[in-house]
């Protein structure tokens, strides 16, 4: 028990330094382009809108971005107090709405739709690769596996595109883009919510569609292995019930690196739909990442990244202790 | 391991269909250019947006360039930036991996802080901030950074098989007769790793042509650049999907799917004869062994 939560305490060490440098790179990567990096920013921005900034403005990204007479360590210490009240600075684009309430408007949106197409397509994929691999050598195997591999090969926007094109332009069952229907007021209204399970229905389709191979291949080739050790063996011998036998024995077994990578893909529920976002005009933290990106909004592009960061660590911290909990086995390194 | 893996037919029809992707970068865009007289660039505004045809087989797209010479001088761009990435990926792995798993102490400690900070680290993200950033990112830059970003699986995979060469009695007795460190990692540990490398080599570079296509698709890209990425991104941007221009997205979109594919059945072909457990019995064999259990049983 205490060697459990050395190494947990060992992990937690680890994520805060790695939180600790991932902020710092955030905070480096814009100083260390050349010249003064608060007017580079002013300088592109005013490129990409043709317009001057207003002074406010101009002192918003002097504020994150560090005006150029401080000292850099007087910065860094300014951006660290920042970010502790979580102030991420100001919008450029949509002057003066602060980073943090973008960020707030489309979080919900993003958990919504790739939170709950994570779990649909790890237990899709998870259950099949079970039966899969169960029977390796099988028709429903052979016929399964090639085709899951060719389908996780194929470029998911691309994916999304044919999709789009298929259901939304030929077909016209599903609205080509956006994440509710803007003639309805936003609330809890039936009709609101049947219209927001309209409009996710089909870039869930695709994350579902292209996410779920890779947990069928990794629980099948799992499963394989796990069925010719002697305990399943043991357990067949005794006349167990062979479903008995696929399930408790087996799959309980074999399930365990399907289970970390399921707590390593809640961490990319927020940057994961990144590319869903943009193909289907979805409001949330990723498409927020690409306008600002083209429009060189970079307070909120550090914003976005900063909270990506941040849900990332906390959900391998999360499978790390997942994994000590469940495997008794685990000990120092990692 | 040498060319045992030549055997599987997955190893084979992969090997195949890279090999022609490769011929295809290297002599395509001046096969289509002397033998189709087409030029990937040339603007003809007298068939724009045609379907394929005799004249276009694969169509034109939106500007009036032919769709067939595109994919062709796409296969060139998405190569390239497959090859430089894995390079890069796949050295920075090397360098960083082997030393961490054969010298273990503070060394490895360091390396390993460094592999697991980028292996947590969301890589897309981070790429497309880094790239917002620098000016002008023409497709080497891009596939400089996507390699420089994709390392950290490799090289814990890489630490962990060093680790376990560096305990084994030949390197122990070479280090005894006083083989100096750096010679004996890179001449005698690392030749045992050449099959691991190779297939990590080859994830690379299905990674970083999904990547750059990726990142083009999000407007991250030399525009003057012809990538099947910049191609997909071209097509979205004027609307391809909601005109019903099929033929402009479909074939890039195919192109990178089938590389894919390719890498992954090396992949399979190898991990199958690394794991003989994951060597499932072919359907033939499995039928045959059931009627001569069932005819020995009416006997």
């Amino acid at each position: 028990m205490p060697r459990r939560w050395r190494f947990l305490a060992r992990r937690l060490g680890f994520y805060l330094a790695a939180a600790w440098s991932a902020i710092t790179l955030n905070f480096f990567l814009p100083r260390l382009m050349p010249g003064d990096p608060s007017a580079g920013i002013v300088d592109k921005l005013q490129r990409v809108s043709g317009q001057q900034l207003s002074p406010s403005a101009l002192e918003s990204i002097q504020k994150v971005f560090g005006e150029p007479d401080t000292n850099l360590g007087r910065q860094y210490i300014d951006y660290l107090g920042q970010l502790a009240h979580f102030d991420l600075g100001v919008s450029v684009s949509n002057f003066p709405t602060p980073v943090s309430d973008l960020l707030w408007q489309g979080l919900p949106w993003t958990m919504l739709l790739v939170g709950s197409t994570t779990v649909i397509a790890f237990v899709l994929g998870t259950g099949i690769g079970a039966a899969a691999g169960w029977k390796a050598g099988s028709r429903f195997d052979t016929v399964v596996s090639p085709l899951t591999t060719f389908v996780s090969a194929i470029p998911y926007f691309w994916m999304a595109l044919i999709g789009l094109w298929l259901f939304g332009f030929q077909l016209g069952w599903f609205p080509l883009s956006g994440g509710y229907d803007a003639d309805l007021p936003i609330d809890f209204s039936p009709s609101f919510l049947l219209s927001v399970l309209h409009y996710g229905a089909l870039p869930a389709a695709t994350i579902v569609f292209s996410a779920f191979g890779g947990w069928l291949l990794g629980m099948r080739n799992m499963t394989v292995t796990t069925v010719r050790e002697d305990y399943v063996l043991l357990a067949q011998a005794k006349g167990l019930s062979n479903r008995r036998v696929m399930l408790r024995y087996a799959a309980r077994n074999a399930v365990l690196p399907n289970f970390t990578g399921f707590a390593l893909a809640l961490g990319h529920v927020v940057g994961g739909a990144l590319l869903t976002e943009v193909v289907f005009n979805y409001p949330g933290v990723g498409y927020l990442l690409f306008t600002s990106l083209q429009q060189r909004d970079y307070p909120v592009m550090q914003g976005v990244f900063f909270l990506i960061m941040l849900t990332v660590l906390l959900a391998n911290l999360l499978a790390d202790s997942v994994y000590a909990l469940l495997d008794p086995r685990i000990r120092e390194g990692g | 391991m040498s060319t045992a893996f030549l055997t599987s037919w997955k190893v084979r029809i992969g090997l195949g269909i890279l090999a022609f992707f490769c011929l295809l970068a290297v002599f395509g865009p001046w096969l289509v250019g002397t033998l189709l007289g087409l030029d990937p660039r040339e603007n003809d505004t007298s068939v724009i947006a045609q379907p394929p045809g005799a004249a276009h087989l694969l169509g034109t797209n939106q500007f009036g360039q032919d769709v067939l010479a595109q994919v062709v001088a796409g296969a060139r761009g998405s190569m390239y930036v497959g090859l430089l990435g894995a390079v890069v990926g796949t050295a920075m792995a090397i360098l960083i991996g082997v030393p961490a798993g054969y010298y273990g102490g503070k060394v490895d400690a360091g390396l390993n802080f460094l592999t697991n900070l980028f292996l947590v680290l969301p890589v897309l993200p981070l790429i497309l901030i880094v790239a917002g950033y620098l000016e002008g990112t023409g497709i080497t830059t891009i596939a400089l950074i996507i390699g420089f970003f994709g390392w950290s699986g490799g090289a814990r995979t890489l630490r962990a098989q060093a680790l376990s060469i560096a305990n084994r009695d030949f390197v122990r007795a070479m280090r005894m007769l006083g083989e100096r460190g750096r010679r004996l990692v890179f001449a005698e540990v690392l030749p045992h790793l050449t099959g691991l490398i190779a297939s990590m080599f080859l994830h690379a570079m299905i990674g970083a042509v999904m990547a750059e296509a990726g990142l083009a698709f999000l407007g991250i890209s030399d525009s003057s650049a012809i990538s099947w990425g910049t191609m997909i991104q071209s097509a979205q941007q004027q609307s391809a999907v909601l005109r019903g221009l099929w033929w402009w997205f479909v074939p890039p979109g195919l192109c990178i799917a089938l590389i894919g594919t390719a890498c992954a059945l090396v992949n399979f072909g190898v991990d199958e004869i690394a794991n003989p457990k994951l060597r499932v019995a072919r359907p033939v064999s499995v039928r045959r062994a059931k009627r001569l259990a069932r005819t020995g049983g009416g006997a």
